[in-house]
């Protein structure tokens, strides 16, 4: 008798607490009926981190963490009657990749519609994470969007997600130092090299640039540049066993070994991206440039400590071959469907319409410094003639960025982008610590990646 | 207990009393247990079973039964992690409890005001989060924003990058030994305290010096006390994982992200999303945590009082 009573004590206490964790991870369902009985959101215990004043109406949920990207929210929702936005900022890039990779191996707890960054997208189709977006009508708005965006966001023939913004590549410097030293701003690679001993020889007591061992998205897009826009990688989602891998070519290497040179003359510096000291050595006169994307400018703008009399200035990215320039992109964003929504159809269309008219883009290009992928944005004479107080009234996008966004075709990224990036880190570092020299740091790189996707179950083919 | 019970019948009546309390006794633990099940034994469990197959990035999930053990002990990323650990095993632990042994026997000499003092202050890292903790040195070792810059140009002469990858090491030695000297104190503290003082008035009476008296009575019967304390800063050096996440902010490239074993696993799980191998390295690191620990106790086990 009081076994059984102390058997159904300990079983009512486990309910108890297996009750509690159901709570907190499904509560909005019941605590809001209103919203099981129109279409439930897949990830229906979020709070929306904006409020929603139609409630009657069903609810895509979406994660991203645009800058202001409250106001255009708030825009998308005042004027669709058929749809709303429950916004939840889950973290900058790293936090919520991690968040998404955890949602997928638990198969539930993944929004609608979620904000990747382009080269991350076939790291989540491997995983059948992402939905096709040909299905649900993508292609009839192809047109609205620049050629490289549209390859970014696809996979093969499948696309995966709606490009919002782009980071065309451009080279930011402080005009008044090379003014300073009379050095002339270069315009190839040859001249950056000759103009970073200038400044040296001049006097200049910081660097022309830094170059950092964890820059390995700015340096994979540098690679791309000497490799006349190609990535390296040949990967299609619709044979997702196959992949190319090809990295060690003289054009790589070409550029490895420039930077190895230049930050072992001491003309570069070689300290580590990402910091706060990095940030401060940027706008405080250490370093006289900053090779950069048209998002930059934002990032800039947004540091504190710099010399009230910089002089910045935005000028293409120097070429290799003048007569033949490359136009290369760092970065970049896009919004895509999970699998695991239950109303794919509407998030799609809440994905195609967050950034889908002028309205919407105006408070990203003015508020959060997007850079638009959305043609009728980029083409526009407001956008082209649009002047950037950070640069003294420059206007950046007619300079520099329009032409280098217009002229990007677009890339591959491989099916594993944060292990191509971590080992690039490790590999960089290692060279600067003298463990190898640049042409093998490439040949290792190459055969690291070769082995784990071998490992992963991947048929790799090189060269 | 069998002095006492020599008749059959009231053999039967105690095993019934014992039951009894061993019921009651259930109830009592009840609460720890569930949540001890559902929150360690339980996803122990599950964390095991993904460990037994294998899932690459392309093709479906496969039994391997064992083999994944087998490549985590050949992965050279995790060796070099677990070589990683094992020396800050050599240089923090001894660090950790050396200082936090000398300061509770000086704090425990001392009966002013001051010593009451100072013993808050070294207990107080204790209470500053991890998290924080790590986050004020990063900006401490900073070469723009700390102090230390300023410091050796005061002096003329140009500071050493603390956040270099050759710095790094004694960089994250010092935060954790800072974070971790005032807890071991206040452990060893209060064993000392436990000590019959009136050892200390018959060492006094044969003539022993305070420093005689620290090693020669003291210590030996704290030594209880300071065995826990190691036991504790190894398993905790073993899972080495916060400081290193939060100084990595810093110096990227000096700390990768596969620094240390926990931070491996993390890295596998939740960046690459490859969970079966990332149960399979913690799974291993917890074996050899296990291990580590045992063979500690079972070397020292005279001097704990295991035995």
């Amino acid at each position: 008798m009081k076994k059984q009573l102390i058997a159904a004590g300990v079983a009512g206490m486990l309910a108890l607490s297996l009750a509690g964790c159901a709570g907190s991870s499904g509560g909005g369902a019941t605590t809001n009926p209103s919203d099981t009985s129109t279409s439930a959101p897949a990830n229906n215990g979020a709070a929306c981190d904006n409020t929603i004043t139609k409630t009657n109406l069903p609810q895509v949920t979406v994660w991203a963490w645009y800058p202001a990207f409250g106001p255009v929210v708030d825009l998308f929702n005042q004027t669709h009657d058929d749809v709303q936005i429950c916004w939840t900022n889950a973290g900058q890039g790293g936090g919520e990749y991690d968040k998404f990779t955890t949602a997928i191996q638990a198969g539930t707890g993944a929004p609608d519609v979620i904000m990747l960054e382009f080269e991350t997208l076939s790291s989540y189709t491997i995983q059948n994470a992402l939905v096709d977006l040909t299905k649900y009508g993508i292609n009839d708005i192809k047109s609205n969007f620049t050629a490289g965006a549209w390859k970014d966001a696809s996979v093969g023939s499948g696309v995966y997600a709606v490009p919002v913004d782009g980071g065309p590549m451009g080279l930011l410097v402080r005009k008044d130092i090379f003014d300073k030293y009379n050095v002339p701003i270069p315009t190839t690679w040859d001249e950056f090299a000759t103009a970073a001993k200038a400044l040296k020889d001049a006097g200049y007591p910081g660097y022309i640039t830094d170059w950092p061992s964890n820059g390995e998205s700015q340096l994979l897009a540098l690679y791309e540049q000497a490799n006349a826009g190609a990535s390296g990688f040949t990967y299609d989602a619709a044979n997702p066993q196959q992949l190319g891998i090809n990295f060690n070519t003289a054009g790589t290497k070409k550029v490895q070994e420039y930077w190895y040179n230049l930050v072992k003359q001491g003309v570069v510096a070689n300290d580590d991206a990402g910091t706060t000291d990095y940030t401060t050595a940027m706008v405080n006169g250490t370093y006289a440039s900053y090779i950069s994307a048209a998002w930059g400018p934002g990032y800039l703008s947004g540091a504190s400590g710099g010399s009230s009399d910089a002089v910045w200035q935005a000028v293409p990215l120097p070429q290799w071959d003048k007569a033949n320039p490359v136009m290369v992109n760092w970065g970049g964003s896009s919004f895509a469907v999970t699998t695991q929504s239950k109303q794919p159809e509407l998030a799609a269309k809440v994905a195609m319409g967050i950034y889908g008219d002028m309205d919407s883009w105006k408070i990203g290009v003015e508020q959060a410094a997007l850079f638009p992928t959305y043609l009728p944005m980029l083409t526009s004479d407001y956008f082209k003639n649009l002047p950037y107080p950070f640069f003294n009234g420059q206007m950046i996008n007619a300079d520099v960025f329009l032409a280098a966004g217009q002229g990007y075709t677009g890339v591959v990224y491989s099916p594993f982008t944060p292990y191509v990036r971590s080992q690039l880190d490790q590999a960089n570092a290692a060279m600067m610590q003298g463990q190898s020299d640049a042409d093998t740091t490439i040949d290792n790189f190459q055969a690291t990646l070769v082995q784990y996707a071998q490992d992963q179950g991947f048929t790799v083919t090189q060269g | 207990m069998s002095a006492i019970t020599t008749g059959a019948a009231p053999r039967a009546s105690l095993a019934k009393l014992r039951q009894r309390r061993d019921r009651w006794g259930w109830l009592f633990i009840a609460p720890f247990l569930v949540v001890f099940i559902v929150f360690l034994v339980a996803p122990l469990g599950y964390a095991f079973w993904l460990s037994l197959w294998q899932k690459g990035l392309v093709g479906g999930a496969r039994f391997t039964g064992l083999y994944n053990y087998v490549r985590v002990f050949t992965d050279p990323v995790f060796l070099q992690g677990l070589r990683r650990v094992a020396y800050y095993v050599l240089v923090m632990v001894p660090i950790q409890i050396g200082l936090a042994t000398i300061i509770a026997m000086i704090l425990d000499t001392l009966t002013t005001k001051l010593a009451r003092l100072s013993r808050l202050l070294v207990f107080l890292p204790y209470a500053v989060p991890a998290m924080i903790g790590a986050l004020m040195w990063s900006f401490l070792y900073s070469p723009n924003f700390g102090p230390i810059t300023g410091l050796f140009k005061q002096f003329g002469l140009t500071a050493p990058n603390i956040l270099a990858p050759d710095n790094i090491f004694g960089a994250l030695v010092n935060v954790v030994t800072w974070q971790w000297v005032g807890y071991y104190m206040i452990i060893i503290f209060s064993a000392l305290k436990a000590v019959d003082p009136s050892l200390y008035e018959a060492a006094l009476l044969d003539g022993a010096s305070t420093t005689q008296t620290a090693i020669h009575v003291k210590l030996p019967l704290i030594v209880p006390s300071l065995i826990m304390c190691t036991v504790f800063s190894l398993i905790g050096t073993l899972q080495f994982y916060t400081e290193p996440t939060i100084l990595r902010a810093a110096a990227p490239s000096a700390i990768p992200v596969t620094y240390t074993p926990n931070m491996y696993a993390a890295n596998v799980a939740f960046s690459r999303g490859l969970f079966n191998y990332a149960s399979t390295i913690a799974f291993s690191l917890g074996i050899i945590v296990f291990i580590g620990s045992y063979l500690f106790l079972f070397l020292t086990r005279k001097q704990s009082g295991l035995k």
